[in-house]
């Protein structure tokens, strides 16, 4: 299968172990993998912050760039989820029919909303693709330390990735999977949030690290570097000692690689 | 008489303050995990959730959809049941409403249902300008009252106090309302709640005029439904000679039958119980008393023409998203500046009143966007949606404008965004980890900064085609 | 009084913001059809009601077809009650009690009077299994309103016909005209640290006899 990786700009700039680990994960499960040059960003920050035009700017580049790809693979809930459930809002703030009953008085599609129709529905994020598109959980991979999990809010509530990231880690062998207490919790990163109410952000993650200071473990895993770049970052400031990682970087690890 | 939300900060600074009060941390954080459990057990219990939940939705949808059909003929039956119906643009318009309608009573003292509407649009103070008093009668609006306090949840109006000021409450202020709080009292709830009974109960048996809001109004029969807990509602629905009600008109729900979706809804979601203690329906002049609906649009037309933020207009005030969000767990209702707090507040609000003040317009970002509240809303408003359509609205501080069309501009070419990694790999030793200057500084009060890798991910597949590990 | 022009404006903005939108088509449903229920389902449904009112702190007792004198005397005995209201319309069998005090509403008893009563009996409406949910519409053996508030303890008498399943069905059994009171369980409040405490304006007791059919 004929993968098209979006890495997503924060994962490009800042996290590129995190791609990397994606394509030697799906390269051994098989998949061929493209990582188009032209791809640079989802538009997530500009229009979660209210700068629609921008996000919308954006938006359209991902589609043309992505339009070719069986299926697309997004290392980020967010993102992933930024495509998949909000592309179809945008398109239906801009004339598309909204979806529900309380229907728009403006009937009619746009190129934008057409484009969003064919090619979101092929969005997944890594576990996901891993899980309902590969049919796998046991991805080979090998890990021997103490995780917890953290599912972050756009996995679990916007693309309802449900327990797919857990059946994949809990067949990593040598993993010890801990569960962590109020999982279902924003930790507080929320993208300009984090600066625009960092009080409530620092808050928030405070109380998201005393849960997983509580699990013991020595990992944190998320499938989405930007919360685990706030996690981090305040774990890292408390010299914790617990480190963060993407899931796809444990995914990745065999034992051969040891 | 009691505090007010004008002229307050933005939502930040007010967050920030209420961060900083450990006894208000504790008891929100008691509370709302507390009502949180019970709404969860009672909304699992219930087979087929979510497709009443969609019903819901839909059935709202429909009633806003042909209002105006509704509001007549709500109107219509309202008046042939007895009753009189007046209609007021705005909250002065509903305030002059109220105020002649009790003087015209001749009497001077007024007995309260907890109403958001009458919140909304200041009443009480209203009918304090022109000398009539109005008694709270629900128990955590009394305690609001006594304290002169403002309210900070849709339910819970006194969430924010523990058991300990409460009874401070009651042994300084009840004297001054009425009869005193009774010698050596408490801190049980029991305790508590007792003496509120007894504070309220000559007043219930002597009040002539009452003054509510409504969780629903029928249209095809008129008819009104007030949910509660304590009673209080009965009383001042049941014994007084003159009745008000003051009901924003997207309150309405078409047909009677319509009710069993919302009074199976609506105390799930919100105590968490099967069915709440009392409901109180009627229509018109019921048992002889005089009546008056007050068909209140302040600002709701307005949402209604907002194709994304009309959505709003579904909400029954269960008080769940509030429950269940990180945010106001955290920041408290003060801190929203509105008698709607919360996740539904901060899309309300800003429609409602606009987005003028700073505090209004930093409503739609009071929000990490984590989507709690659209999980548990019973009639599936898409609040994060709404925050985001109204972010795209509010005036922007120009440094952030700024900020995001230079992002912008880097991000919509890739040979531009190439550049500007190579650039920040080249000059990683020099971005500071613990201290970044400029806006920047609000993360890392709390947070280190993650390095800046020599070499972005495209660098490296350009380089290597993806082979090299 | 101020309003008329109001009324002009409010619809017209009302006109003007839904002007073209689809129609939204039906979405409660019509209300369930009314069947015959066997008197093995009257009897499960009676069950599940006493349960769920039992979850709300209320006493109930499940009583055989003309066990409700001895019940209704059994349990003011036990509260103690001595002067207790009586609606108008109550089967004449139901007051029951040695020396026990019935005040009828005729003429009307004062705010105060019913204040100072020990309890109300009244029978009901209707009720939902599901809910634990009484309902009164102030018809024949309920009363006026004020009836079932004032007093502080209420002893209803429900008889198992008069229970449905849900609270769709039981719509369908009502009428809107009347002054209608849905009742589950005594009052309450969890106004104080969302701890619940049972009884605070409404009647601090509340007890159930359901009477059930012949088997």
């Amino acid at each position: 299968m004929r993968v098209g990786l979006f890495v997503t700009c924060v994962n490009d700039t800042l996290f590129p172990e995190t791609g990397k680990a994606v394509v030697t994960l799906l390269r051994r499960l098989g998949c061929e993998v493209d990582f188009p040059m032209a791809q640079t960003c989802c538009g997530q920050m500009h229009v979660n912050t209210g700068y629609r035009d921008e996000g919308v700017r954006l938006a359209r580049g991902f589609l043309d760039v992505f339009a070719g790809y069986q299926a697309v693979v997004v290392p980020s809930g967010s993102c992933a989820s930024m495509i998949r459930e909000q592309y179809p809002k945008l398109a239906a703030g801009m004339g598309a029919s909204r979806p529900g009953a309380f229907a728009s008085a403006h009937g009619g599609r746009s190129p934008f909303a057409r484009a969003v129709a064919e090619v979101t529905p092929r969005v997944y994020d890594l576990a996901e693709f891993l899980v309902d598109v590969l049919d796998r959980t046991d991805v080979g991979a090998y890990f021997p330390h103490r995780v917890t999990y953290h599912p972050t809010c756009h996995s679990l509530r916007g693309l309802r990735a449900g327990d797919r990231p857990l059946r994949l880690l809990r067949a990593v062998r040598g993993l010890e999977l801990v569960p962590l207490a109020a999982a279902d919790e924003c930790c507080g990163f929320g993208g300009t949030f984090a600066v625009k109410n960092a009080a409530v952000s620092a808050a928030m993650c405070a109380d998201k690290v005393a849960n997983v200071l509580n699990t013991g473990a020595e990992v944190l895993c998320a499938a989405d570097n930007s919360c685990l770049m706030h996690i981090g970052g305040t774990l890292a400031r408390q010299r914790a000692g617990v480190r963060v990682m993407h899931l796809a970087e444990i995914l990745a690890q065999t034992e051969d690689a040891r | 008489m009691s505090g007010t939300w004008l002229g307050m900060p933005a939502f930040p600074r007010n967050a920030e303050a209420a961060l900083g009060n450990s006894r208000l941390r504790a008891n929100l954080r008691k509370a709302t995990h507390t009502i949180r459990a019970r709404r969860a057990a009672g909304v699992d219990e219930m087979p087929g959730w979510a497709k009443l939940r969609a019903r819901g939705a839909a059935v709202k949808d429909a009633a806003l959809r042909d209002l105006d059909k509704h509001l007549l003929r709500a109107e219509e039956a309202v008046t042939t049941a007895g009753g009189r119906v007046h209609w007021a643009a705005d909250a002065a318009e509903a305030n002059t409403i109220v105020t002649e309608l009790v003087k015209a009573t001749g009497h001077r003292e007024v007995v309260k249902v907890k109403s958001m509407a009458t919140q909304e649009i200041g009443l009480n103070e209203a009918l304090a300008a022109e000398g009539i008093t109005a008694y709270e009668t629900d128990l955590a609006e009394l305690i609001v009252q006594l304290g002169d306090d403002l309210p900070s949840h849709i339910l819970v109006p006194a969430i924010h106090r523990g058991r300990a000021e409460i009874r401070e409450i009651f042994r300084d202020r009840m004297a001054a309302w009425g009869r005193p709080a009774p010698d050596g009292l408490g801190d049980d709830p029991r305790a508590l709640a007792e003496a509120a009974r007894l504070h309220l109960r000559e007043r219930f048996l002597a009040s002539k005029v009452a003054v509510s809001g409504a969780n629903f109004l029928v249209a095809e029969t008129g008819t009104l439904v007030v949910l509660e807990s304590e009673g209080n509602g009965r009383m001042c629905l049941t014994l007084p000679e003159t009745l008000i009600s003051v009901v924003g008109i997207e309150k309405i729900v078409p047909t009677w039958q319509d009710l069993a979706v919302f009074l199976e809804l609506l105390p799930r979601s919100s105590t968490g119980e099967r069915m709440n203690p009392y409901t109180s329906m009627w229509t018109g002049a019921a048992e002889g008393q005089e009546f008056h609906l007050v068909l209140l649009d302040n600002g709701r037309t307005g949402v209604l023409a907002d194709e994304i933020g009309r959505q709003a207009l579904r909400c029954i005030r269960c008080s769940a998203c509030l429950n269940v969000c990180p945010v106001y767990e955290r920041a408290g209702g003060h801190a929203y500046g509105s008698v709607y707090p919360g996740p539904i507040g901060a899309i309300l609000t800003p429609q409602l009143r606009g987005t003028a003040t700073p505090l209004d317009a930093s409503l739609p970002y009071a929000s990490s966007l984590c989507g709690a509240c659209y999980d548990v809303c019973p009639v599936a408003i898409d609040i994060p949606e709404v925050l985001v359509h109204l972010r795209a609205r509010v005036p922007h501080p120009p440094a952030e404008r700024a900020g995001l069309a230079a992002a912008g501009w880097l991000l919509d070419r890739p040979g531009r965004l190439r550049a500007a990694q190579r650039l920040a790999g080249r000059l990683r030793g020099l971005v500071p980890r613990r201290r970044l200057p400029g806006p920047g500084a609000a993360w890392t009060d709390t947070r280190d900064v993650p390095p800046v890798p020599a070499e972005s991910f495209r660098d490296w597949w350009r380089r290597t085609g993806g082979e090299d590990r | 009084m101020t309003g008329r022009g109001s009324r002009e404006r409010i619809l017209a903005r009302i006109r003007a913001a839904t002007a073209g939108l689809p129609p939204v088509p039906d979405a409660a449903g019509p209300p369930p059809a009314p069947r015959e229920r066997t008197e093995a389902e009257i009897v499960r449904t009676a069950e599940l009601f006493a349960a769920r009112v039992r979850d709300y702190r209320a006493t109930v007792h499940l009583v055989a077809p003309g066990g409700v004198p001895a019940a209704v005397a059994g349990a003011l005995a036990g509260r103690g009650a001595r002067r207790v209201v009586r609606p108008g319309g109550l089967p004449v069998e139901w007051p029951a009690g040695d020396g026990v005090e019935f005040l009828a509403d005729e003429p009307p008893l004062t705010a105060a009077e019913l204040d100072a009563a020990d309890g109300v009996l009244t029978g009901c409406a209707a009720a939902v299994a599901e809910t634990g949910t009484i309902v009164l519409d102030a018809g024949a053996g309920q009363g006026r309103r004020a009836l079932t508030l004032l007093p502080d303890y209420h002893l209803c008498v429900v008889r198992a016909g008069q229970i449905v399943p849900g609270v769709p069905e039981v719509l369908g059994r009502l009428d809107p005209a009347r002054p209608l009171t849905w009742i589950s369980g005594p009052s309450a409040t969890s106004d104080i640290e969302l701890d619940r405490v049972e009884g605070v304006h409404g009647p601090r007791t509340l007890e159930v006899i359901v009477e059930l059919p012949a088997v």
